[in-house]
């Protein structure tokens, strides 16, 4: 990549991505109030969420909390960048998983019981998304024959294919990050109420705002990871579909289900997420896929 | 109006707290939080918690019990809030009034913007009392 191309992908993963992740949550807000025969609010109401939280009186649980809080945002964003530069697929996902464990750690520094709760489920969360996460990276190299994400583009064959029960597995790790139902069990969006508000209980005002837009980059990232799966040439919107697809499934899963407990999220994740991308990764190096 | 207010008329979160009413309003305020109503048009969002909330909703009487409880919840709200009383209990005193156990409105015990009549309140009227608070946000400045 030249120079160039690097300044404008960084450009493009610090300062667009939060931008068009807003508009697709307040996309997300009006199709959910249409599927329940509501009308719901403006599509940009989530940036006057931010706004407004940006300008509330701050008030600190502990000052652990806020270095956490920026740690989260501090990595998701590098995270997002590693990815926009197409670096190693292992070290992007490591670097991301870094960063959501910031989140739990700050939520368990204050002592208010919501929040340690919340803490414990996000970390039950992430101990079910993050070895379907990584493992999915394996049938990819398979595939590719690197952990390089610009050898995925240099690949020339669209991944889904022969990689659409990965695909298919990894539609759990982007609920649970989307915080989605059946799986939104340490403080969900919206109006759904788990534990006061589970994790994001004892951030408020402003830091509510920063954990909330890293939050924004942590979906693009997810959803850009199911981009992967089809990127041709200059085809590029083609991957855009893609995602938007996998994101549209997750809609409608989280408007026909309800939350589940921790232990069958688990179970559910870890049985199907690794069998499946196991049988993945045997049938690619046994050439039947 | 600067993109801070207008931000801030749009997106009131909700809290609810009952001060021991009879849930005749209670019963109101969840009924005007039903798809029905459907107050998410103007960003009303219901939140389990104070540090998240901009509005609090608040019915009966205060009385010696819950006072206490009652002014924690609302320190532990961020500024700019609003207080919004439903129903005559928690306005005035209404049927409980004078009774030894309680205090009387609830603006005896924090600072109320808007009082919303009706025994018990109905949800057209609370959502309009809290349309009507939001007015008050224009004055708070940035």
């Amino acid at each position: 990549m030249s120079s160039g191309w690097i300044i404008a992908s960084v450009i493009i993963a610090v300062i667009v991505v939060p931008l068009v992740a807003g508009l697709l949550s307040g996309i997300d807000r009006k199709l959910t109030a249409h599927m329940q025969g509501r009308i719901g609010p403006p599509i940009i109401q989530p940036f006057y969420d931010i706004i407004k939280l940006l300008g509330k009186k701050p008030m600190v649980a502990g000052q652990a909390q806020l270095v956490f809080a920026w740690a989260f945002v501090g990595l998701t964003v590098t995270a997002v960048v590693l990815l926009a530069l197409r670096q190693d697929l292992v070290l992007t996902l490591l670097v991301f998983f870094f960063g959501s464990v910031c989140l739990p750690l700050g939520a368990l520094s204050v002592k208010s019981p919501y929040s340690q709760y919340g803490g414990h489920r996000e970390l039950l969360q992430l101990l079910a998304l993050e070895p379907i996460l990584l493992l999915s990276a394996i049938p990819v190299s398979l595939k590719v024959g690197s952990f390089l994400i610009a050898d995925i583009f240099a690949h020339g064959q669209p991944l889904l294919p022969s990689l659409w029960i990965t695909f298919a597995v990894l539609l759990i790790p982007v609920a649970l990050v989307m915080r989605k139902s059946p799986f939104d069990i340490a403080g969900s969006e919206h109006a759904h109420q788990e534990l006061v508000r589970g994790v994001l209980t004892e951030y408020s005002g402003p830091y509510l705002a920063l954990v909330e837009v890293g939050h924004w980059y942590a979906k693009i990232f997810v959803l850009s990871i199911l981009g992967l799966f089809w990127v041709v040439g200059s085809l590029w919107w083609l991957s855009v579909i893609i995602a938007l697809g996998g994101w549209f499934i997750v809609l409608i899963v989280d408007n026909v289900t309800s939350r589940l407990t921790w232990s069958w999220m688990v179970k559910f994740a870890w049985g199907c997420g690794i069998t499946l991308i196991t049988l993945n990764s045997v049938l690619i190096h046994l050439g039947w896929m | 109006m600067d993109i801070l207010t207008r931000s801030r008329t749009k997106s009131p979160w909700l809290l609810h707290y009952s001060c021991g009413s009879c849930n005749g309003c209670d019963i109101e305020i969840l009924a005007a939080l039903t798809p029905l109503y459907d107050v998410e048009r103007f960003g009303i969002v219901n939140m389990g918690n104070p540090k998240h909330a901009d509005v609090l909703l608040v019915t009966g009487p205060a009385n010696w019990r819950n006072y206490r409880v009652l002014r924690n919840i609302y320190d532990q709200m961020p500024e700019p809030k609003l207080v919004v009383v439903v129903g005559v209990c928690g306005s005035t005193g209404g049927v409980f009034d004078k009774c030894p156990n309680t205090l009387g409105g609830i603006d005896t015990v924090i600072p109320v913007d808007v009082y919303i009549p009706g025994c018990a309140a109905r949800p057209e009227a609370i959502i309009d009392g809290v349309v009507l608070a939001l007015g008050k946000l224009e004055a708070y400045g940035t």
